[in-house]
């Protein structure tokens, strides 16, 4: 039986305004609030908010059989969280049926996947959290930034703890392979991966109103006859795209929602079944790996990462940008924090493409790609001194990265070792229970009994004094310092052990 | 196919863009092999490259009757043309000009540039042109720039045969649209006159239709080229300011037409913000002066020079010293000498509001009047290396595909369909 995985992607970032260099120092506000506002509410009206009334009548037409799954970036939620509530209100409502999962990817819609692993981590905890407090469910499925994948992405994500991810169907991967079947990471046969069908959702979603194209006028039950006409054993078709492009790629007198809406009940003539990403993660298994040495995206032509890092200035950008990412994390202020993640943002880096491919790219107030350069730069420049007075530019990243290793096994040395004394603890506290009852009988028998408890209460006081996680700094001295709390660690616990040991006994 | 074309200025001895251009216009339709150019110039030195082409010195050609031997003629202008050129010429005198200012061989005397008499001069020109359209043999009458086009007129009467127009400059790009009204009526009745107008960008295209009321379907957009460098000038080595001041330069008369002004007032925001830059204002100009007391008024001239009037090499070895080249023209109907930065190997910006922006993509475009703009762009090339590399790599490579080859073939195209009218 087949089955079609739809998919769509919510994100809109942040748009920058201009910003020359002699703001440098003097502006901390970097955002074109104006053109947010507009595009933002442009967009849900024209696209998102007929698209998702579309899904919900479908959902409510078709029971439990029609499903849809979507991925919200975080600088997404937040702008429409702003200047277009209803969207997040209705996928609310949509989320409350039970026929939609949302998924997992980067916060900030960024490249971290490509330059910091930590970065990385971090930037998809925080949309997964965003998700949970919005939705009630954690993602177990992750798509990353415009389906970026390689073999050691995977490996990255499948350690992250997550079922499955989506990448392109590109076909110098797939070679004779079909999209068609669910594989698995080549380094983490864990880590299950679902590929996009490129010509079944382009022609949704680039070339559906385009009057020269031979499958013009598309309708729904020659798109479900396609499906079904496919091999017997092709059992999974992943149509994946923007949730714009229902809308603003295509516009709503191309009729698009009418045949988005007719897609079910076509289908359901066929018996081919809808289903969500982490179902079929679950249902499905992986015929077999899929070796991606190169990495993947589902943008031009070439599918990787040439739109975004095709050129040396695009590499200057994003190796400075990155390049602070650690100190970022370690500041962990607020407002750096929040301007991180809106500097991500992978369309910053689209604007200063100077393929030939992208002459009809949008690059929203930038004349070219020079002046999206020169523009991202200069906020990059203030950017850049604003984490530095945080956290000083002298310390070069050599020593940074050794303080940081430091503090890293510092940090994990004590988890370790907080855990050993919790468990000591309880063990201890089961004792003293079973030392208790002990006494008990023993009074019931009016025998006297030592009092052994003074010595597990003093154990108790030093575990509650234990210092709380090191916080992360740069100062030697203050390494030396959480070195001696460390070594405090270390004595009490040899105290906690001798007394365990004397309890023993 | 057989060109008589109508010239002010030839190289080596030039004064502006227009000597550059016909020499690369001429080249590239010689290029084509079948053509046989014809070009009239008012003062020839004699040193011109004559391999391709004819050049018939106007100062040379007698518009009175002189009885004069071989010999004489030889020892008079045998350095600029042949003297059995002079006497087939001679034979076509048309009409009675003894009251002209005449020399001993019938000849008028022209300065080749652009004097205070410069009416005066175009219409002698256009009398000599008389007698050459009546000797020479042609297929098609091609004047460059508003100084020869009544030259043109009168050739095409004569001879009856098609008459193209090259409009390099318009008035109103040297006025910032107050015109002379004398310019503009022999701009306009050339225009009038011509079976076809060429022009340097779809800039002076529109201007062209707007403001001198063409037919557009008589105008077509000839983009001027550049020359590959001389291996001399490509030799000039360029400095490495890694680390030191980074060079800022705007080179060309300054006058109105190129926004010297806004090149100031966009160093001033850059100098105010950093200290590792100095600009440097090359050429000279009615504005000059102005130019010299704004930047000291604005307190930067210690780091805003003015070098002066630069020739021949100077000019690109201050190209290759250069970090940045910035044209900031008013108007400008194409503007070479972004081109000639750009193959030197120095990132340019040019204002929008500059033919040459309709051609060029690996360089900055920015609004002449948008100081902000500008100095951002300048210190953006400054500060960030990998644009200074890019524009430098792609600008060199851009710029090696605009040739006069091709504009030569484009060129014959028109002729073919001006004929064939």
């Amino acid at each position: 039986m087949k089955t079609i995985c739809l998919y769509f992607e919510i994100h809109q970032i942040i748009h920058l305004k201009r910003y020359r260099f002699f703001d440098i120092g003097t502006d901390h506000y970097y955002y074109d609030d104006y053109e947010n506002e507009r595009s933002i509410s442009d967009i849900a009206d024209r696209s998102y908010m007929p698209a998702l009334n579309t899904f919900l009548e479908m959902i409510k037409a078709n029971g439990k059989f029609f499903k849809v799954a979507f991925s919200l970036s975080g600088v997404g939620i937040e702008q429409l969280e702003v200047h277009a509530p209803q969207v997040l209100e209705k996928l609310q409502e949509l989320n409350d049926t039970g026929c939609v999962e949302f998924l997992a990817e980067p916060y900030s819609h960024g490249l971290s996947s490509l330059a910091n692993e930590e970065t990385f981590a971090a930037d998809v905890k925080k949309q997964c959290e965003k998700i949970k407090e919005y939705f009630g469910k954690k993602p177990t499925v992750l798509r990353n930034s415009s389906l970026i994948y390689s073999d050691d992405i995977g490996g990255q994500v499948a350690q992250m703890g997550f079922k499955g991810m989506m990448t392109e169907g590109a076909k110098h991967v797939l070679g004779w392979k079909s999209p068609h079947y669910v594989y698995n990471c080549a380094i983490a046969p864990n880590l299950k991966l679902l590929l996009r069908d490129i010509n079944l959702s382009d022609d949704i979603c680039l070339r559906f109103n385009n009057s020269e194209w031979d499958g013009y006028p598309l309708f729904a039950d020659n798109y479900i006859n396609r499906i079904a006409n496919l091999p017997e054993e092709d059992q999974i078709i992943n149509v994946f795209m923007e949730l714009s492009a229902l809308g603003i790629a295509q516009p709503l007198s191309s009729n698009i929602l009418e045949f988005i809406k007719a897609l079910p009940a076509c289908a359901k003539m066929k018996g081919i079944t809808f289903s969500t990403p982490s179902e079929i993660c679950m249902k499905m298994k992986s015929v077999g790996n899929l070796d991606v040495p190169d990495t993947l995206s589902w943008v031009d032509e070439e599918r990787d990462v040439s739109s975004w890092l095709g050129n040396p200035m695009q590499r200057e950008a994003f190796n400075k940008l990155y390049s602070v990412a650690d100190r970022v994390r370690i500041c962990n202020d607020p407002r750096i924090n929040q301007d991180w993640d809106y500097l991500q943002a992978s369309n910053n880096f689209r604007f200063m493409t100077t393929k030939p491919s992208s002459n009809s790219l949008d690059r929203g107030i930038y004349s070219s790609p020079f002046d999206a350069f020169t523009n991202y730069m200069n906020v990059l420049g203030d950017f850049i001194n604003r984490v530095n007075s945080l956290y000083p530019d002298d310390i070069d990243n050599d020593e940074l990265n050794s303080l940081l290793t430091t503090i890293k096994n510092q940090g994990d040395e004590i988890e370790m070792k907080t855990k050993e004394i919790t468990r000591l603890q309880t063990k201890l506290e089961k004792m003293q229970a079973a030392e208790d009852k002990l006494k008990a009988k023993v009074e019931k028998v009016k025998t006297v009994s030592k009092p052994v408890a003074s010595k597990p209460v003093a154990v108790k006081e030093t575990v509650v004094k234990k210092p709380s996680a090191p916080k992360p700094s740069v100062k030697k001295q203050k390494t030396n310092k959480e070195q001696t709390a460390q070594s405090n660690i270390v004595e009490t616990q040899t105290e906690t052990q001798s007394a365990v040991k004397e309890e023993k006994k | 196919m057989k060109v008589l074309m109508f010239g002010w200025e030839y190289p080596p001895h030039i004064l502006g863009g227009l000597g550059t251009a016909s020499y690369g216009i001429t080249k590239g339709l010689a290029e084509q092999g079948d053509m046989e150019i014809t070009f009239c110039l008012p003062k020839p030195w004699g040193d011109e490259d004559k391999s391709f082409l004819n050049i018939v010195a106007m100062n040379a050609v007698p518009i009175v009757w002189r009885d004069v031997n071989y010999d004489y003629v030889k020892g008079r202008i045998g350095n600029i043309m042949d003297p059995n050129e002079y006497f087939a010429l001679r034979d076509h005198i048309y009409a009675d000009f003894n009251y002209m200012n005449v020399n001993d061989l019938g000849c008028m005397e022209f300065s080749g540039r652009y004097p205070d008499n410069l009416h005066e001069e175009i219409n002698n020109y256009s009398i000599v042109a008389g007698v050459v359209a009546r000797q020479q043999q042609f297929d098609i009458i091609h004047a460059h720039d508003w100084l020869t086009y009544p030259a043109g007129i009168h050739a095409k009467q004569v001879s009856g045969k098609p008459l193209c127009i090259h409009v390099h400059a318009t008035d109103f790009d040297r006025s910032r649209g107050h015109v002379n009204p004398t310019v503009y009526s022999i701009e306009k009745n050339g225009m009038d006159y011509a079976d076809c107008i060429m022009c340097v960008s779809e800039l002076t295209r529109q201007t062209v239709i707007n403001q001198y009321h063409q037919d557009p379907r008589k105008c077509f957009t000839v983009h001027n080229a550049v020359y590959p460098l001389k291996q001399e000038y490509q030799d000039i080595p360029r400095p490495d300011h890694h680390g030191k001041d980074k060079v800022v330069t705007f080179l060309g008369r300054i006058t109105m037409q190129k926004g010297p002004e806004y090149f100031v007032e966009a160093a001033n925001m850059v100098l105010h913000r950093t200290h590792n830059i100095r600009f440097c204002m090359a050429g000279s100009g009615d504005m000059m002066d102005a130019m010299i007391y704004l930047a000291a008024e604005r307190g930067i001239a210690d780091r805003f020079h003015f070098p002066g009037f630069m020739r021949g090499k100077e000019v690109y070895q201050c190209l290759k010293d250069s970090d940045v080249y910035v044209m900031p023209s008013v108007s400008e109907p194409f503007g070479i000498s972004p081109l000639e930065a750009m193959q030197c190997g120095t990132p340019s910006i040019i204002s929008k509001q500059s033919g040459c922006a309709e051609i060029l993509d690996n360089c900055i475009k920015v609004d002449y009047w948008d100081i902000h703009a500008l100095a951002d762009a300048i210190y953006s090339i400054c500060n960030n290396d990998s644009m200074f590399h890019y524009l430098q790599e792609e600008g060199k490579n851009e710029v090696d595909q605009i040739t006069w080859e091709k504009v030569g073939l484009w060129i014959r195209q028109l002729y073919e369909q001006t004929i064939n009218k």
